[in-house]
C-alpha cells in the first residue's frame, strides 16, 4: 500500500515536472514587429491587410499613437492575456516619450481576441470600453467569419477613443535630442571622460610633449568613442575636442595646482558631450514601419472569444 | 601641479572602486525592487477596492451561496488588516503572511465567479458583467505586477549574492529579498483528481 502510494506520488511528481518543463520551453516566441498589420493565420487578403495598414498610418500621422493588429493560430500553451502582454511589450508600441499603443490580437483557432493597451491609454481605452468593443464590434463579425471586418471595425472604435485623449502632438523629426536619449550608458561613458580627458592628457603631455601628446590623447578618446558608440562622426568630434582641449590646456603652462582644473572641467564636458551623442546616433529609426519603443503593457485590456 | 594630479586620480579611483563593488548598483537595484513591489501593491489595493462592489451586487441576488460570499468577505478583511510597509520586503516571515492572506483572497474570488454561473439573473446582470471584467483586467495587471517584481528580484538577488558584491551587500547590509511562492506548491503539483460521480 505504502509502495503503490509512493509510487504514484513520483509518478505524479515526474508528471507534473514533464508539463512544466514542457509549459516553460514551449512558449511561442515572439516575431519581429514588421508591420502594422501581422497576420501569420493567412486570414486576410493582401487588399484588407494594405487597407487596415493605411488606416493605421493615417492613424499614427495625424494622432501619433501605435495600434498593431496581430493574428495568428493559436497562442497554446499560454492564454491570449499573457501571450498578448509578452509580445506588446517585446515590441513596445508606443511613442517613445509618451507609450501610447494598443495591441489587437486574435488567435484564430483558439477563437480568442483581446485587446491589450498599454499604461498611457488605460485611461483612454479602460478594461470596460476595450471589453465593448469585443463585444460589440468584434466578436459579432467574427462569428459570422467575417473577420477583416471585425478587426476593421474594432480597429476604428479603438482609434476613435485613442482620438478623444489629449495627447502630445505627433511630430514630423524624431525628438530624440541628444540630452534626452543620454542612458546610462552614455552618462556612464560622459563621467568617465570627464575624468579620463583631463589626467590622460597631462600625463601624455608629460610623457610625449605637447604636440604629439595632443595627438596621442585626443587618437585615444577618438578611439574609446568610436568603441563605444560605434559611429564615426561621433568618435571624431570626440577626439578633435580631446585634442584642442590638450593643446589648450598645455599652452596655458599654468603655475602647479591652479590653471587646469577650470580647463580641465571644460574639455572634459567638451569630450564627454561627444561621448554623449552615442544613444542618438544609434536610435535613428530606418524606413517603413518601426515600434516607437516607447510601450509599456501593465496588462490592462480585455479578453473575449467568439 | 602634481598635488592636483593625485587628487584627481584619487577621486577618479574611488568612483572606480565604488562602481566597481556594486554600491551604485545596489542604490539602484533596491530602488527598483522598492518600486516593482508598490506596483504589486498597487495592484492588490485595486482588487481588494473591487471586492465591496462585487460583494454588494451578489447580495442582490437572494438565493447566493451564503458560504462562497463569506469566504470572500473574511478573506478580503484579512488580507487588508496586514500592515505592509517597504521592510516587509526584508522580512520573509511577513512578505509570506501577506502572500498567503492574498492568494486566499484571489481563490475565494474565483470561486465566487465560478459559482455566480449557475445565477442566470447575475449573469445577465449588466452590472456585475462589467465588474468581472474588471476584476479579470485586475487579475491580470497583477499577474504582471508579480512578474516585474520577480525579473528585479532575481536581478538584485543577483547582485547580493555573487562574489564580491555579496561583500559590499553585507557591509551596508543589503539582504537577499524573497521571492514569490505559491503557498499550496505541493498541492498544485500533483495532478488534481477529477471525480464525476457527484
Amino acid at each position: 500500500m505504502t509502495h503503490f502510494a509512493a509510487l504514484r506520488w513520483l509518478l505524479a511528481a515526474g508528471l507534473a515536472l514533464l508539463t512544466w518543463g514542457a509549459g516553460a520551453q514551449g512558449v511561442l516566441p515572439v516575431p519581429p514587429l514588421t508591420a502594422r498589420v501581422i497576420d501569420t493565420s493567412g486570414t486576410l487578403d493582401a487588399t484588407q491587410q494594405q487597407s487596415l495598414e493605411a488606416k493605421l498610418a493615417a492613424f499614427e500621422a495625424t494622432k501619433g499613437s501605435q495600434v498593431v493588429v496581430y493574428l495568428l493560430p493559436t497562442t497554446q500553451p499560454e492564454d491570449i492575456a499573457s501571450f498578448a502582454n509578452r509580445v506588446a511589450n517585446e515590441w513596445k508600441i508606443g511613442r517613445r516619450a509618451v507609450g501610447d499603443g494598443v495591441l489587437l490580437i486574435v488567435a484564430k483557432n483558439d477563437r480568442k481576441v483581446r485587446i491589450e493597451v498599454a499604461k498611457t491609454l488605460e485611461g483612454a481605452i479602460p478594461d470596460l470600453a476595450a471589453k465593448r468593443i469585443i463585444d460589440e464590434a468584434i466578436t459579432p463579425r467574427f462569428k459570422q467569419g467575417d473577420f477583416a471586418g471585425g478587426v476593421d471595425a474594432g480597429v476604428t472604435r479603438i482609434t476613435g477613443l485613442i482620438s478623444g485623449e489629449a495627447l502630445p502632438e505627433p511630430s514630423q523629426t524624431s525628438p530624440t535630442g541628444p540630452l534626452e536619449v543620454l542612458n546610462i550608458q552614455g552618462g556612464d561613458f560622459l563621467i568617465f571622460l570627464l575624468f579620463a580627458v583631463p589626467i590622460a592628457s597631462t600625463i601624455a603631455r608629460g610623457v610625449f610633449g605637447r604636440k604629439l601628446g595632443a595627438i596621442v590623447t585626443g587618437g585615444g578618446v577618438g578611439a574609446l568613442a568610436m568603441v563605444a558608440t560605434a559611429s564615426l562622426l561621433i568618435s571624431g568630434v570626440a577626439g578633435i575636442v580631446a585634442l584642442i582641449f590638450t593643446l589648450v590646456a598645455g599652452s596655458f603652462t599654468p603655475p602647479p595646482g591652479r590653471g587646469p582644473r577650470g580647463g580641465g572641467g571644460l574639455g572634459g564636458w567638451g569630450g564627454g558631450t561627444g561621448g554623449g551623442w552615442s544613444g542618438g546616433g544609434r536610435s535613428g529609426g530606418g524606413g517603413g514601419f518601426s515600434s516607437g519603443g516607447g510601450g509599456d503593457f501593465g496588462g490592462g485590456g480585455a479578453s473575449g472569444s467568439w | 601641479m602634481k598635488r592636483w594630479l593625485i587628487r584627481l586620480a584619487a577621486l577618479f579611483s574611488l568612483t572606480a572602486v565604488l562602481t566597481g563593488c556594486g554600491y551604485n548598483d545596489f542604490q539602484r537595484l533596491d530602488e527598483q525592487t522598492k518600486s516593482a513591489w508598490s506596483e504589486v501593491l498597487n495592484q492588490y489595493q485595486r482588487r481588494a477596492d473591487l471586492v465591496p462592489n462585487i460583494v454588494a451586487t451578489v447580495k442582490g441576488e437572494a438565493a447566493f451561496e451564503q458560504d462562497t460570499l463569506t469566504k470572500v468577505i473574511e478573506a478580503r478583511a484579512k488580507a487588508t488588516s496586514i500592515q505592509v510597509t517597504p521592510e516587509t520586503l526584508n522580512n520573509p516571515e511577513a512578505f509570506k503572511k501577506f502572500q498567503a492572506a492574498q492568494g486566499e483572497l484571489g481563490s475565494a474570488l474565483s470561486r465566487l465567479m465560478a459559482v455566480s454561473e449557475a445565477y442566470p439573473n447575475l449573469k445577465a446582470n449588466q452590472g456585475f458583467s462589467d465588474l468581472r471584467v474588471q476584476l479579470e483586467g485586475t487579475e491580470n495587471r497583477i499577474t504582471v505586477a508579480r512578474n516585474r517584481y520577480i525579473q528585479t528580484i532575481q536581478e538584485y538577488n543577483v547582485l547580493a549574492r555573487s562574489f564580491p558584491t555579496n561583500l559590499t551587500g553585507m557591509i551596508f547590509s543589503y539582504q537577499p529579498k524573497p521571492g514569490f511562492t505559491v503557498a499550496n506548491e505541493a498541492q498544485i503539483s500533483t495532478p488534481p483528481t477529477v471525480d464525476f460521480k457527484k
